[in-house]
């Protein structure tokens, strides 16, 4: 498979076709959006930068928003108030056939009446390609989805993970400015879902287009991404690289979305932050004073027994449960003041040996550097 | 352990097959259970289906006097006034099934894309006719459009015709009345594939630079194909053999085939040659079915995706 990757990619008329796809994209200048459904306010003032080549992820739950946001993106919901710029353009009141963007639909919105060559064809007929021309470049997108020699099949013929790659073939055939994605793996099994977002993620390399993701799935929007944008409540609460989401959340909302959080309250005063009468050794400059919460998280907790060593917190505590799960183990622990945290660790045996009992008393240990505080809402 | 092995020996056949008589006969035992449950029903359709149809096409082999012999059929060949009536009734059905496309795709069209309880009103206004009779529906077109109906009165009160049109007692007055009570059977089965259009296909289709027009014609027409064909289908049908509507709005100068039936059995009580009339348009009706489902069939093997 790896070869006849890199086969491909020797391929000069291939080789040409990425680079025209990679010199068309444009980055997306989105700000104060504001939309309503009825009395319902879905997006309030919402501002955006994509830059030209990135592979962008809005994150959320449901009702967020996100899913909207893209429909005003691609024009087929309009807003009540805002602006799209794409390379500097306003689009905001293009119709959708003259955006010139592509989009792969959640559950692939195939033809059903046409054959996958015909689907594929289908933007580049609209655009009047010639005949001859179509076929190299449908051909060259079937190849380049792994698709090759399908182009007589119908669609009702196809497994979903092929659905997928036509869905994805006809979005970039074209070699729009921009590609939209809405939940593009959410109807494929686990072990697809992850082998399309490894395959997903290269091929946006491959081809540097300007992507906008959207997904509720955290795992494959740290998986894929450049940036994500976690949305709730029609706000856009947090926007950096995904390593960055994770260990430094901005809010409260963050932290609880992406990945497992406990949340500790500690207060701020006299130029320290106090938790539970002690001073908590932190890295991060000191917040404004006030209630805040720490995050912790399972995997930055640690057992320490006896004397603390270096810049550690320690948190004394008592083992509720301890729980098997072949690779990891997982241990709630009740803090002095009642509170639970959960601490992760992997089964090694120098851990293992050393795995305390329900009910007996222990000590935490998080690292000043892996201090994390957020607004206490 | 040796009582179980004893005891699967039993069941073991000379060719080593376990349980096999046993599974078999269990699977007869299934089978004719099922039948007996469908026997009540499968003894309606055999008396109220078969039994006539046969009957039918057994008292059309014999002539007036009697006699075994095909003269009910010959005379198909040999009266103009039988080809006539064939002409007349596949021109009806033509045109009505065409006026009910004519009319019935942009109604269908507007119900499916209006707002879910705007679309249900809408059609309660399609189905209403429905449950009014269709000889009330004619009587009533017949007093709209005769010589001083009502459509008459008013254009020549407003001047844009001299003399009254001749809506009513001819082919027009029975295209009309006809189309009316045929336009909820292509519209229904229209609606509803329709709606079962993705609407996410549409959107693709302008994402992928296809302008509003040209996403109808290359993507919600041709998905809207086989909802078309059968209510097509129903409505052609539905016209080969319809009675009141032609009988009272066609002032005895259009002559259809159920009319020529009526005529036949109750007129000149030739049983025989009715019968005939039955069997042929039966046969009729079920060839173009066939014909259909060949079309249709031949969709579903991707012969229209190529185009």
């Amino acid at each position: 498979m790896r070869r006849s990757a890199s086969f491909r990619e020797n391929d000069p008329e291939l080789k040409e076709m990425l680079l025209s796809l990679a010199q068309s994209a444009l980055p997306i200048g989105i700000s104060g959006i504001e939309k309503r459904f009825g009395g319902l306010s879905v997006l309030h003032d919402l501002g955006l930068d994509v830059a030209a080549g990135e592979f962008l992820t809005l994150l959320g739950p449901s009702g967020s928003g996100k899913t909207t946001l893209l429909m005003i993106l691609a024009g087929f919901v309009r807003a009540n108030a805002g602006s799209i710029k794409v390379g500097g353009e306003e689009i905001i009141t293009m119709p959708p056939h003259k955006r010139n963007i592509g989009m792969v639909f959640q559950n692939y919105a195939l033809f059903p009446h046409m054959n996958v060559f015909h689907n594929i064809a289908f933007p580049l007929k609209q655009r009047r390609v010639s005949a001859a021309e179509t076929a190299e470049r449908v051909e060259r997108a079937l190849d380049l989805v792994q698709l090759k020699g399908l182009g007589e099949r119908r669609v009702d013929q196809l497994s979903g993970g092929q659905r997928q790659r036509v869905a994805l073939a006809r979005a970039i055939v074209f070699e729009p400015r921009i590609v939209l994605m809405d939940e593009p793996l959410s109807a494929l099994d686990k072990s697809l879902r992850e082998h399309m977002q490894i395959e997903l993620r290269n091929l946006h390399r491959r081809l540097g287009m300007t992507t906008v993701y959207v997904t509720h799935d955290q795992r494959e929007a740290i998986t894929m991404s450049d940036r994500i944008a976690v949305m709730n409540a029609g706000r856009i609460e947090q926007i950096d690289q995904p390593e960055v989401l994770y260990a430094r959340p901005q809010t409260k909302f963050v932290a609880g979305f992406i990945g497992e959080s406990s949340f500790i309250p500690v207060e701020c005063r006299n130029g320290g932050v106090w938790l539970e009468g002690g001073k908590l050794r932190m890295k991060d400059p000191m917040p404004s004073p006030g209630r805040h919460l720490m995050v912790v998280r399972p995997e930055k907790l640690r057992l320490i027994n006896g004397e603390q060593t270096g810049d550690v917190n320690a948190l004394p505590a008592t083992v509720g449960d301890v729980i098997y799960q072949g690779d990891s183990f997982v241990c709630y622990a009740t803090l002095k003041d009642g509170r639970q945290v959960t601490l992760r660790d992997y089964c090694r045996s120098d851990v293992l040996a050393k795995l305390p009992a329900p009910g007996e008393p222990i000590t935490l240990g998080i690292d000043a550097q892996d201090v994390v505080l957020v607004a206490d809402q | 352990m040796s009582i179980a092995s004893a005891s699967l020996d039993r069941a073991r056949r000379p060719d080593g097959a376990i349980n096999a008589d046993a599974l078999a006969a269990d699977a007869r035992r299934e089978a004719r259970g099922l039948f007996a449950l469908l026997s009540p029903g499968l003894s309606l359709v055999f008396a109220v289906i078969i039994v006539p149809i046969g009957w039918l096409f057994w008292l059309s082999l014999f002539d007036e006097a009697g006699q075994l012999s095909a003269a009910n059929y010959a005379r198909f060949f040999e009266q103009a006034s039988y080809i006539k009536t064939f002409v007349t009734t596949f021109k009806v059905a033509f045109f009505v099934t065409g006026a009910s496309v004519l009319f019935g795709y942009p109604l269908a069209y507007m119900l499916s894309q209006l707002p879910r309880r705007a679309a249900s009103i809408c059609l309660i206004f399609v189905i209403l006719p429905f449950w009014t009779s269709v000889l009330v529906r004619t009587y009533a077109w017949l007093v709209i459009l005769q010589r001083k109906g009502l459509v008459n009165t008013w254009l020549m009160d407003l001047g844009v015709i001299g003399q009254p049109l001749p809506l009513a007692n001819n082919f027009a007055g029975v295209a009309i009345g006809m189309t009316h009570i045929m336009l909820p059977f292509l519209v229904l089965p229209l609606y509803a594939s329709m709606k079962s259009i993705d609407t996410d296909c549409l959107r693709a289709g302008m994402n992928l630079g296809a302008s509003p027009s040209a996403t109808f014609w290359q993507i919600f027409l041709p998905l809207s194909l086989p909802g078309l064909a059968s209510g097509v289908v129903i409505v052609f049908v539905l016209c080969l053999g319809f009675f009141v509507t032609p009988a009272l709005m066609g002032g005895g100068k259009v002559i259809m085939w159920a009319m020529r039936m009526e005529q036949t059995t109750s007129l000149y009580s030739n049983w025989g040659a009715g019968a005939a009339l039955g069997v042929v348009l039966l046969g009729v009706t079920l060839a173009l079915l066939g014909f259909f489902q060949w079309l249709l069939g031949a969709r579903a093997t991707g012969v229209w995706s190529r185009r």
